[in-house]
């Protein structure tokens, strides 16, 4: 167990240079001068423009670049945003938090509603729930995620004024409640479709013949015999799903403006900050590697057959 | 969700949590009281800002608009685009135009009680015109003597100060220039002439974060991407004392969001309606739209480099031109929200001329095919419009391509670049294949700035590599009047010449679209398409 773990955070260190280093080289063959788009219609100054460019090291090379900022990165230094010259370290843990929990909302949201419904249509296949189930989650996964969020925010925020339409303060947990419903809608589907099959095709395993057989009662006959099985796709979709969830919030943190990091990420993009991207990129590359790895060493304690060595 | 129990109960519960937490977007809608609150604080729909703000590093939207309420300059401008005093008592030329003497009224200070001196100004133009201070508007100095000397192209400054900015006394100061410019107070308007304190100077990072102004508002606080917070100055000397409280400029990421909060009164107004929701934001605000002109104008340029239109008679061009129905397609693509442009020049400018542009700005298919024709046609019978796509261009530029080719049967499509970023490195590299897309909005009142800086050889707005000889001795000429009356005049010879050379196809002029909430009253754009942001009253809630 320990030599798995120890190999596993070695392999870390090629994905984490690997993936730095393709996003760096995208993010500089992008067409468009960062610095040049400062000036917006009007006519740059070119001593100006010189001078930005020195300041943050946009003038070496490209090898040179990157070295310097690795070289940075060990040292917790993310370097500069091209407007503004402020440190991307900062931009960075302004809008962590905030993601971090939409996410962590989402994601119990997909977790418990999921496994849930998804138990519930198992248990009863064929029957009236797990047609609904079925209904419901093929609703949400055919209907893109800006529909779902557009709906919810004209019909709660603007029609029926439950709530404002936008987020009006990102650190407010109640009000990032509706964007958490939204972002956490598709993953719900999925968990709630993967625990269904897995349910359905466990019940008829002979270790629950067994347990039914030995007249165990029914709720831990269903949580300690058939979940627990049940659960290691659902665990390994769960698990990637947190580093999707961080990332792939830019339509719905666009939607409802939350500051977050899908947010910043996209202005980011859309103003050719390389230093944004490629800090974001890094701590999205760090958060699904140990996500991932949780992952790994929890499928021995769901299935303790399963062994690491 | 219907059929299985928990799910019902999943609703149940979400629709609580929701009810829970609404924010009371309901109450807002009892604002029939009618009276006005002179301490309410207006909302504003802004972003955040791109840079410290620092008056002469500021030019995007963002913080410009904060930038603006924070500071009152020399001079403004009103809807004639005639000259106002601010905290200039005066700003007169000598007779060459040369040697500008300001007067400043006495009695104004900071929002810190430092009073505003020459040397405010002065000191805080020569900061900002050295590189090394990394401003981004110091090229508005460059008509300054000495700037060079301060800012060269390239390598260290070799001097601290422009020579041309002598202090005579503490309310008097003198601007020289390197050549006569009659307008030149026109320039006076924008953001890096505003006076900065000497603190400023002393610590410009720590000001930036905070600014302090001489404006009708002082800055309160700035928290990162959420909002600017300023307040109504009691001290402040100018006409336009705030009738509210203060503002609150909310960061939005979208103008999409920002809407929404607007419909349901959650913020007090916005700069500009989303495109996607031109066609109803008049019925869902009713008398509470706004529709105002203001100075900017939409063009399509020929790349005069291009294999297209190398060597390509005007009459061609011309013909395209009047190959275009403007009038149905502002109508139709823009929900009329756009007026058909008769000439180069924005209206609402000094020297602005109704109709230079004459017939060859008025559809007339058949007269477009017989000029096509009669210019030689264009190589290949095709032409393309280069437009940014993260913008909503397409729509129009279909509809002008679809007018172009029905009118004279030239082939003509879309070229769209991926973003604004994209679009503007191929401009610059000169790569446009055809034509391509532009937008003017003004930095100064005056015609001059549609013309010289756009159209004349060489210079940097000039991105089609246009060039003609004889435009150029008549902006030269214009640039050399006695007055700004003259000049403008001259200048208006130097658009009616545009009509021979057709360096651009003028589309239409753009109008401010916005809205109020029902909080607020009194909203109101200017010719910048700037909001009026001390005229707006706030409801008593």
């Amino acid at each position: 167990m320990g030599r798995y773990v120890a190999r596993r955070l070695l392999q870390m260190i090629p994905v984490f240079i690997g993936t730095t280093l393709l996003i760096f080289i995208m993010v500089n063959v992008l067409p468009g001068d960062p610095v040049r788009a400062l000036w917006g219609d009007k006519p740059p100054d070119p001593a100006q423009v010189a001078q930005i460019r020195h300041d943050r090291g946009l003038d070496l090379p490209l090898w040179e670049q990157y070295l310097h900022y690795m070289k940075g990165l060990l040292q917790g230094d993310f370097g500069k945003t091209i407007a503004g010259n402020r440190p991307v370290l900062d931009e960075i843990t302004q809008a962590f938090p905030v993601s971090l929990r939409l996410a962590a909302m989402a994601w119990s949201f997909e977790l418990v509603v999921g496994i849930t419904l998804g138990v519930l249509a198992g248990i009863r296949r064929g029957r009236i729930v797990d047609n609904g189930v079925t209904l419901f989650t093929l609703l949400v996964i055919s209907v893109p995620i800006f529909v779902i969020g557009r709906l919810f925010q004209l019909y709660f925020g603007n029609e029926l004024e439950w709530i404002t339409p936008t987020v009006q303060d990102s650190e407010n947990l109640g009000q990032l409640m509706v964007p958490a419903l939204v972002l956490g809608m598709v993953g719900l589907a999925y968990v709630a479709r993967l625990t269904r099959t897995s349910v359905a095709e466990n019940r008829s395993a002979d270790y629950m013949r067994t347990a039914v057989a030995k007249g165990l009662p029914r709720k831990r006959i269903i949580t300690r015999h058939l979940l627990r099985n049940s659960l290691i796709p659902v665990v390994t979709y769960l698990g990637t799903d947190i580093g999707a969830l961080m990332s792939g919030a830019v339509i719905t943190e666009g939607i409802f403006n939350v500051t977050g990091v899908g947010n910043l990420l996209f202005q980011g993009l859309a103003h050719r900050e390389g230093a944004v991207i490629v800090g974001i990129v890094t701590v999205l590359v760090l958060v699904y590697l140990v996500a991932s790895l949780i992952v790994d060493l929890l499928y021995a304690v769901l299935d303790p057959r399963i062994r690491y060595a | 969700m219907r059929g299985a129990k928990s799910a019902k109960w999943v609703a149940i519960a979400g629709v609580v949590a929701l009810t829970a937490t609404a924010c009371g977007g309901g109450d807002d809608s009892s604002s029939g009281s009618g009276k006005v609150d002179p301490k309410g604080i207006v909302s504003y729909a802004n972003g955040e800002p791109q840079n410290a703000l620092q008056p002469s590093n500021t030019m995007e939207a963002y913080g410009s608009v904060v930038i603006d309420s924070l500071f009152t300059g020399l001079v403004h401008y009103d809807k004639q685009g005639n000259i106002t005093y601010e905290n200039a008592e005066s700003v007169t030329p000598d007779k060459a135009n040369k040697v500008w003497t300001v007067k400043l009224k006495p009695g104004w200070k900071f929002h810190n009680g430092e009073a505003v001196t020459a040397k405010s100004y002065v000191d805080a133009w020569n900061w900002a015109a050295d590189p090394a201070n990394g401003q981004q508007n110091s090229g508005w100095y460059r008509d300054i003597a000495g700037y060079d000397k301060v800012h060269p192209e390239k390598g260290k400054a070799k001097s601290k100060s422009m020579e041309g900015l002598k202090v005579v006394d503490d309310n008097t100061f003198t601007i020289t220039l390197n050549t006569g410019i009659p307008y030149y107070a026109y320039k006076l308007v924008y953001a890096p002439f505003y006076p900065m304190p000497s603190a400023a100077l002393k610590d410009p990072k720590k000001y930036g974060e905070a600014p302090v102004g001489n404006g009708p508002y002082k800055f309160k606080s700035w928290d990162h991407k959420k909002s600017v917070q300023v307040t109504a100055w009691s001290g402040y000397k100018g006409d336009a004392k705030p009738k509210n409280g203060g503002i609150n400029f909310k960061a939005y990421t979208t103008p999409q969001a920002a809407y929404d909060d607007l419909r349901s009164d959650n913020v007090d107004t916005m700069p500009l309606i989303p495109d996607s929701e031109l066609a109803n934001f008049k019925q869902d605000f009713g008398d509470r739209a706004i529709e105002q002109d203001f100075s900017a104008i939409n063009t399509v340029n020929p790349a005069f480099y291009s294999k297209t239109f190398k060597d390509v008679d005007v009459k061609v061009i011309q013909g395209l031109s009047m190959a275009i129905d403007r009038d149905t397609i502002a109508k139709t693509t823009f929900a009329g929200t756009r007026e058909s442009a008769t000439g180069w020049v924005a209206k609402g400018v000094k020297g602005y001329k109704a109709d230079a542009c004459g017939e060859f700005c008025k559809f007339n298919p058949k007269k477009a095919k017989q000029f096509v024709k009669d210019g030689g046609g264009v190589p290949g019978n095709k032409v393309s419009i280069q437009y940014n796509a993260d913008q909503p261009h397409k729509g129009w530029v279909t509809a002008v391509c679809n007018s172009i080719t029905k009118s004279t049967g030239v082939k003509c499509v879309g070229d769209p670049k991926t973003d604004f970023q994209a679009d503007t490195e191929v401009r610059d590299k000169k790569q446009v294949k055809a034509m391509y897309r532009s937008g003017w909005v003004l930095d100064y009142p005056f015609n001059g700035n549609f013309l010289a800086d756009l159209y004349g050889t060489g210079v940097d707005g000039n991105k089609g590599g246009f060039s003609d000889k004889k435009f150029d001795e008549l902006t030269k000429k214009a640039d050399a009047a006695k007055t700004v009356d003259e000049s403008a005049e001259l200048y208006q010879k130097a658009e009616a010449r545009l009509a021979e050379t057709f360096p651009g196809i003028p589309l239409w002029y753009n109008k401010v679209l916005s809205a109020s909430s029902k909080n607020v009253k009194n909203v109101k754009f200017d010719q910048a398409g700037d909001p009026v942001l001390t005229d707006i009253e706030v409801f008593e809630k």
